[in-house]
């Protein structure tokens, strides 16, 4: 590897445009799917906790509301994960580009 | 010989075969603290799954679940949904910038020995408690189990975690927790199975019968599936809901600051590979909790309360899954549960070890009074292996000491804590915030471990119990995690900037974001 022998100009990657505009693609998108995960989870602790009787309600047999939430957060976690997971290959492409000639 | 004793017999055996091929193939620091980093994606989900599900969440859970319903599945979900953190915000920059420890992110651009030692204390806390709190659990478990008296049931985990440990490294340590990590999801499979036999495959027959939960006729009926039996106002009073939300803020950033979580990054190739192995183990993690619904909730429409209560008349919520497995099961499935467990805590507390004493070796030793030179080679895995004895016989003596009465949930809380308020706030810092400096990370760290140490002391779980609590909560995550956010960031802006730490911004970024100069998998 040559960033091992020569040194290499970090300034300079950090500063190229494709650098910057990946950069900020991602503080976006990380920043955006805290916000929204963060909000869906602590949701169901203050619903349960300060909405007990919204919370009791049946939607199927005896399944209410709170079970239904509680269960949709795994569903929450995975689907985030594999939206992650798309987004992020994109990311490794340009990543690799910015890169390319230091290679 | 129980049949429990044979299968657990041959869990050990199996595991130091293991052991002593991974020896073989020890050499160098790369290989002993990292496995070379040559785990693959599956193979590393599976061994984050391995070391995340303690005897604390497969036994302590389902305990949990059924003795108070809903409120204990609330763990179940704040458990998987942490996984986010970790895959957001922590996994790829640290496989990109680090090399063994989480130390090794801070240190890139800040001041290293005071930020390391810092570090380093943070670390031996959460794993020291952690580990405390699993041996505590298993000398009880096997007691209950095996049969064999407290102390050398303790004795006897802590010397087989230091044989993967010492002589295995990463590598044995990997290979255990994939195992273990196995047989618990047969274990909760077969589990599962066997409640929705007995409710005739009905999820309405199922779900039913959890709300008259009667535990088979020897209690009131109560709706399990309704909230608040154990943070409602009705029962933990006015604090109870606050209580839940904490509890739930401690757990979704705890673990993306649990040292022996972040230090299994280090053991894949690249940050790509620690991506997969996220969504791995979040897959495993995701399917075994929601299988708690039914071995937890199932327990309470299955087991007589006479099963499941200690000598004294309360809740024995350790023993409920090794129970249940025994009533629907028999004695086979009863030992091949107990042996699930502990092997459960033998792969956990290795895990524990290997992380506490790579943080010793890596952070305090060899970079703070070496100043990062190695005098001879190999001295920095030689001095690994024996704080691992020292880390050892310290857990096995303070568990020891404090007897099997100590409450393992008090400790497990704190090691979450400690790791959402110290580490997590510094690590997303210095990662994304140019001006961070020494001074910042160090006021971080030491408020975050102070804060959460001392509000748990005060709080109904610690010194003064629940009648002179003098915090309210049991949770101190919605104080000591803003706590530690704000005591990193004024100590930043309140010292002067610290210029060659935001010079250095520059490399961190390129190399955190494209993986530039990341340390590289060993040939083998």
């Amino acid at each position: 590897m040559s960033d091992q022998k020569s040194p290499v100009d970090w300034e300079r990657l950090e500063a190229k445009p494709e650098f910057r505009a990946l950069i900020s693609k991602k503080a976006r998108f990380i920043i955006g799917a805290t916000i929204f995960f963060m909000s869906y989870y602590l949701a169901l602790p203050i619903l349960v906790g300060y909405f007990p009787d919204l919370m009791k309600k049946k939607v199927w047999g005896e399944v209410n509301v709170a079970y239904v939430f509680a269960l949709s957060q795994f569903f929450m976690a995975w689907i985030m994960a594999f939206v992650y997971v798309r987004v992020a290959t994109r990311w490794d492409k340009s990543a690799a580009s910015v890169i390319s000639d230091q290679h | 010989m129980s049949i429990s004793l044979i299968m657990f017999l041959g869990f050990v055996a199996l595991t130091l075969l293991i052991t002593f091929w991974a020896a073989k193939k020890n050499t160098g620091a790369s290989a002993y603290f990292a496995a070379g980093r040559s785990i693959t994606g599956w193979q590393n989900g599976l061994a984050v799954a391995g070391d995340y599900m303690s005897a604390a969440s497969f036994l302590g859970i389902s305990g949990m679940i059924c003795f108070s319903g809903y409120d204990g599945f609330m763990y179940s979900v704040g458990f998987l949904v942490a996984y986010i953190t970790v895959l957001l915000i922590v996994a790829e920059p640290l496989r990109n910038a680090g090399k063994y420890t989480m130390a090794d992110l801070l240190a890139y651009r800040l001041s290293p020995r005071p930020v390391r030692a810092m570090a380093s204390l943070s670390t031996l806390t959460v794993s020291t408690f952690y580990m405390i709190a699993q041996m505590v659990g298993a000398g009880v478990i096997i007691k209950r189990l095996i049969g064999l008296e407290f102390a050398p049931a303790v004795i006897g985990v802590g010397i087989l975690m230091l044989v993967y440990v010492v002589f295995g490294g990463m590598l044995a340590t990997t290979w255990v927790q994939i195992i273990k990590a196995l047989l618990l999801m047969a274990g909760a499979f077969l589990l599962s199975y066997l409640v929705l036999q007995y409710h005739d495959f009905s999820f309405t027959n199922f779900f039913n019968a959890v709300s008259k939960a009667d535990y088979a006729g020897t209690a009131e009926p109560k709706n399990l599936l309704e909230p608040g039996l154990k943070y409602g106002v009705a029962v933990a009073g006015p604090w109870g809901p606050l209580d839940l939300v904490s509890l739930g803020l401690g757990l979704v950033l705890g673990t993306a600051g649990l040292p022996h979580i972040l230090v299994r990054f280090y053991t894949v190739p690249d940050a790509k590979t620690a991506r997969s192995s996220v969504v791995w183990a979040m897959a495993i993690i995701g399917v075994f909790y929601i299988m708690t619904t039914f071995f937890g909730f199932g327990a309470a429409t299955i087991l007589k309360k006479a099963l499941i209560l200690t000598s004294d008349g309360k809740p024995d919520t350790n023993m409920v899954a090794p129970i249940l497995a025994q009533q629907l099961g028999g004695e086979l499935f009863f030992a091949f549960i107990s042996a699930v467990a502990f092997a459960t805590i033998l792969a956990v507390v290795a895990g524990l070890t290997m992380s506490a004493s790579a943080s010793f070796a890596h952070d305090f030793y060899s970079n703070v009074i070496h100043h990062g030179k190695e005098n001879r080679p190999g001295e920095e895995v030689k001095v690994a292996r024996i704080t691992a004895f020292v880390v050892g016989a310290v857990s096995i003596g303070i568990a020891i000491y404090l007897g099997p009465s100590v409450n393992a949930a008090f400790l497990v809380g704190l090691a979450f804590a400690v790791a959402a308020s110290a580490n997590l706030p510094v690590i997303i810092f210095s990662v994304f915030w140019k001006r961070f400096n020494t001074a910042g990370a160090v006021a971080g760290l030491s408020v975050g471990l102070t804060s959460a140490i001392v509000l748990i002391l005060l709080s109904p779980n610690g010194l003064f119990g629940k009648a002179g609590a003098i915090f309210p909560l049991e949770n101190p995550g919605i104080v000591s995690i803003p706590l530690g956010f704000l005591a990193a960031y004024l100590g930043t802006i309140l010292t002067p900037r610290d210029l060659e730490a935001e010079s250095k911004f520059a490399e961190l970024t390129v190399r955190a974001h494209t993986g530039l100069g990341a340390e590289k998998a060993t040939a083998h």
